[in-house]
């Protein structure tokens, strides 16, 4: 570790995690990517002092994880919303309406895909095919997934999760 | 810990009795494998809608009754009926029930596990009672299919190792190690004739052989799960439903080229893979498949996971190999072949996840029954999967040779509302679409190629006659702008260039000349781009203008969508003799587009109008019309 790493990234807990994760894949071959997935679930995003920390411990420059950061589609420098919606714009999806749903949450959350609401509470991604093909057009939110969906649906999924964040 | 090969025949042995009744509609069952097996399927699919609340009722359903030794509630991989989920399959009286809902759960246990009588409304295509007569044993959709790479899916727990084992699982291994020289192995794969599931179609055992002639001492298999088609889904059913026939090819495949270090490369999208995957790992090490002296014979053979981050080109062969490094997905110049120079700077083999899925039974079975099943140039099955428009979406295996025709209407069932089948795309953004006029030609890869289309991994999507053949040619240039590394200027550039066409062309603004320019463009990425994403992005473009070309010319000449997609092109039109002046579109169209009332005849301002089809479809009367 560097000598001056005093600064704790995030709460105690997730820099606890995040040195956790660096040591156990700290001398293997290819360790970088292990490293960035774990990191970005302990995180919810890759800040650039997260990059930095892995940058420094693992020895490789900054600019390289940072490269491969922007090359990889699921690794984002930015935070995401408490509920990440994700619209599949795979084929089969696509073929089934899926630029209507996404015009629909665009329009239900006031958002453009890629943002996040002001309250931190959604954000709207279009994402590659996750293999539910069976039940396009399909989205999910964080890890749950609704399928088959009309347009019309839309309202009810962003409402039952308003109404799961009102009620706690 | 370490189990030999007695052990481990021991543990088959006994299981494949507990298992009888999944095979044999009279078989007793035993004291530890009961006399009724609930499969329910825990695939991405069904437990998206719910399944795994439905195993846990059942469960909770047959323990309040006491019935745990008797009844079994099994987690199954994917049975490719997504679309019909969650599934469960009774045995042994093979009763197989769709559309399941936790709310079914008690009808189900009462009536059919205590009562014995079966569910009649939740059997598998059950429109009526004739058809419930006729269906109880598999649907139309499983009719026509042979399941050679999808065998377990669905028939065992993917969980269970010694599920696995019953399924004569491993054997293979322990043939090729205890009976086998590695040079042994390399002919029977050359013998099968059996090519790649992955795209390219290149023969197995050829790639195998170049591996395995090289002479350093580190060498690398690796598997392509990275399943990159959007809209693609077989690889996931295989690793959901089956994770331990990919490690038991790998290992063959270690043992024959001379390799002790495999890596499966697997998307990060697909979760219960990652997690079954990882599970088999484990309990392959435990059970002494995988480690330093596999089933005691010396051989060792060691796996790990690498998670994929979302990137298309890390499909492609040498991208794959640079991102298991740790860096970014770029590809590479070829040659050097991987086989001679891949991961690691070691020869490498690759191969796709339904590959891999084929080995142990080519092993198994031999070479001359794999080359009995297909057509003279692709020997065996291919796993595709079905969506789009069409009845029956899913995951279809079916022998190479089999025609669209066949897909779409006998197994597939048709297309839905009445509709009909313009195209089907395959090979994903690298492929083209089959018109209908081509709808009997017998599916294999080089007939696929003539057709401008190709295999690809296996997603099938079917079209009717509201898909846009320009706007779907724009969704791939889109997909494969995306997705473009940037390393070379003709595909980072030149697919832009495309896209920027065609979108012109969506948007009525296209003339004549773009058409020709594409086509120019289109040559030199081809020739020129770097790997095979840019070398492939021009097809969707090609093939549709090939087929569909008169849809071109509606956009460009008339400034018409025919398929009232492109919305800049769709005015939607009240067609006055019909409408009744209720005022129902007015109220809905959230742009105020709409006007007049009981005196005055509705009509819309293409102006203020966003085309969203809202008041055509509030319209009691069908009097307002797109296109018109
Ligand atoms: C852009 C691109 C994406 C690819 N994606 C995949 C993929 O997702 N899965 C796959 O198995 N092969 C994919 N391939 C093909 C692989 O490069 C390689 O040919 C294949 O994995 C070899 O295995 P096989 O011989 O068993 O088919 C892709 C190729 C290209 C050029
Ligand atoms: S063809 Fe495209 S994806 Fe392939 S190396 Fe060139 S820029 Fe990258
Ligand atoms: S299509 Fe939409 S915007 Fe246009 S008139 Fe109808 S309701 Fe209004
Ligand atoms: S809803 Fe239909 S019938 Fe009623 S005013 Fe509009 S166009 Fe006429
Ligand atoms: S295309 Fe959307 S899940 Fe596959
Ligand atoms: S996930 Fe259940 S049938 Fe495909």
């Amino acid at each position: 570790m560097c000598d001056n790493c005093t600064n704790i990234i995030g709460t105690q807990e997730q820099f606890d995690a995040l040195n956790a994760v660096i040591a156990k894949h700290k001398g293997t071959r290819g360790a970088l990517i292990p490293v960035l997935h774990e990191a970005q679930e302990v995180y919810g995003y890759l800040p650039m002092e997260v990059q930095r920390e892995i940058a420094e411990q693992l020895e490789i420059p900054l600019a390289e994880v940072y490269g491969v950061v922007s090359f990889y589609a699921q690794f984002s420098i930015n935070p995401k919303g408490k509920y990440r919606v994700n619209v599949c714009m795979g084929t089969a999806c696509y073929v089934k309406g899926s630029n209507d749903i996404l015009d629909e949450f665009k329009q239900a959350l006031g958002i453009d895909v890629g943002d996040c609401t002001e309250d931190g509470l959604f954000s709207l991604d279009a994402c590659r095919c996750i293999g539910a093909c069976g039940l396009a057009p399909v989205v999910t939110v964080n890890d749950e997934v609704f399928g088959k969906l009309e347009a019309e649906d839309v309202e009810g999924i962003v409402e039952k999760f308003k109404a799961l964040e009102a009620e706690a | 810990m370490i189990k030999s090969t007695a052990d481990i025949a021991k543990i088959r042995k006994a299981k494949h009795e507990d298992l009888m009744i999944r095979l044999d509609k009279d078989a007793k069952g035993t004291p530890e494998g009961g006399r009724m097996h609930l499969m329910v399927c825990a695939g991405t699919g069904c437990t998206s809608s719910k399944s795994l609340k439905i195993i846990e009722d059942l469960e909770a359903r047959v323990q309040k009754a006491g019935l745990a030794d008797e009844v079994k509630i099994v987690k199954t991989g994917c049975f490719g009926l997504c679309a019909q989920g969650p599934i469960v399959m009774v045995y042994p009286d093979q009763t197989m029930y769709t559309l399941v809902t936790p709310e079914d759960v008690d009808e189900i246990f009462e009536s059919h596990v205590v009562g014995g009588v079966p569910v009649a409304r939740l059997i598998a295509g059950a429109d009526d009672a004739k058809a419930i007569e006729e269906k109880t044993d598999g649907t139309d959709f499983f009719g026509k299919q042979m399941r050679v790479a999808l065998r377990n899916c669905g028939a065992i727990d993917p969980e269970c190792i010694d599920e696995y084992l019953a399924r004569d699982g491993y054997l293979a291994l322990e043939k090729c190690i205890t009976e086998m020289e590695p040079e042994d192995v390399i002919d029977l794969m050359k013998a099968s004739q059996l090519r790649g599931r992955g795209g390219a179609g290149f023969p197995t055992g050829v790639k195998w052989g170049f591996a395995a002639s090289q002479q350093q001492e580190e060498k690398y298999v690796c598997c392509n799960a990275d399943e990159g088609d959007p809209g693609a889904f077989m690889d996931r059913s295989v690793l959901e439903g089956d994770p331990h026939s990919i490690i038991e090819a790998m290992a063959i495949a270690g043992y024959a080229i001379g390799a002790s270090q495999g890596y499966i490369y697997v998307r990060a999208e697909y979760p219960i893979a990652v997690q079954r995957l990882s599970m088999a790992i484990e309990q392959a090490y435990k059970y002494g498949l995988l480690g330093s002296d596999i089933l005691g014979k010396g051989f060792k053979f060691d796996l790990e996971l690498r998670l994929g981050a979302g990137a298309f080109v890390c499909g492609e062969e040498t991208a794959l190999m640079t991102s298991v490094e740790g860096k970014r997905g770029e590809p590479r110049p070829r040659p050097p072949f991987p086989a001679v120079k891949g991961l690691f700077g070691q020869p490498t083999i690759l191969n796709n996840v339904e590959t891999y899925a084929n080995v142990p039974v080519i092993i198994l079975k031999a070479a001359e029954w794999f080359n009995s099943i297909g057509t003279e140039k692709a020997k065996g099955t291919k796993v595709f999967a079905v969506g789009g428009k069409i009845r029956n979406t899913g995951l279809v295996e079916i022998p190479m040779g089999t025609t669209l025709r066949e897909i779409v209407y006998e197994i597939g069932g048709g297309i839905p509302k009445g509709k009909h089948f313009k195209a089907a795309q395959t090979g994903g953004p690298s492929g083209g679409c089959i018109p209908a006029s081509e709808m009997d030609t017998p599916i294999d890869y080089d007939n696929l190629i003539a057709l401008g289309s190709m295999m690809g991994s296996g997603g099938l999507i079917v079209m009717d006659e509201d898909t846009c053949m320009v706007d779907l040619a724009k969704f791939f240039l889109e997909f494969t702008v995306d997705e473009s590394c940037g390393k070379c200027p003709p595909c980072r550039i030149g697919t832009k260039r495309m896209l920027e066409i065609v979108t012109r062309i969506t948007e009525g603004k296209g003339t004549l000349e773009d058409l020709d320019k594409l086509e120019i463009l289109a040559k030199n990425i081809k020739n020129a781009a770097l790997c095979g994403l840019g070398q492939t992005a021009p097809n969707p473009v090609l093939s549709t203008m090939k087929y569909f070309r008169d849809e071109y010319i509606a956009h460009v000449v008339d400034k018409k969508c025919p398929a009232g997609v492109c919305k800049s092109m769709v005015r939607f039109v009240i067609f006055d003799d019909t409408c009744k002046r209720c005022g129902i579109c007015k109220k809905n169209c959230p742009t105020g587009a709409i006007t007049g009332d009981r005196e005055h005849p509705f009509v819309i301002d293409q102006d203020k109008c966003i085309k969203c089809g809202v008041c055509m479809e509030k319209c009691p009367f069908k009097s307002i019309l797109k296109n018109a």
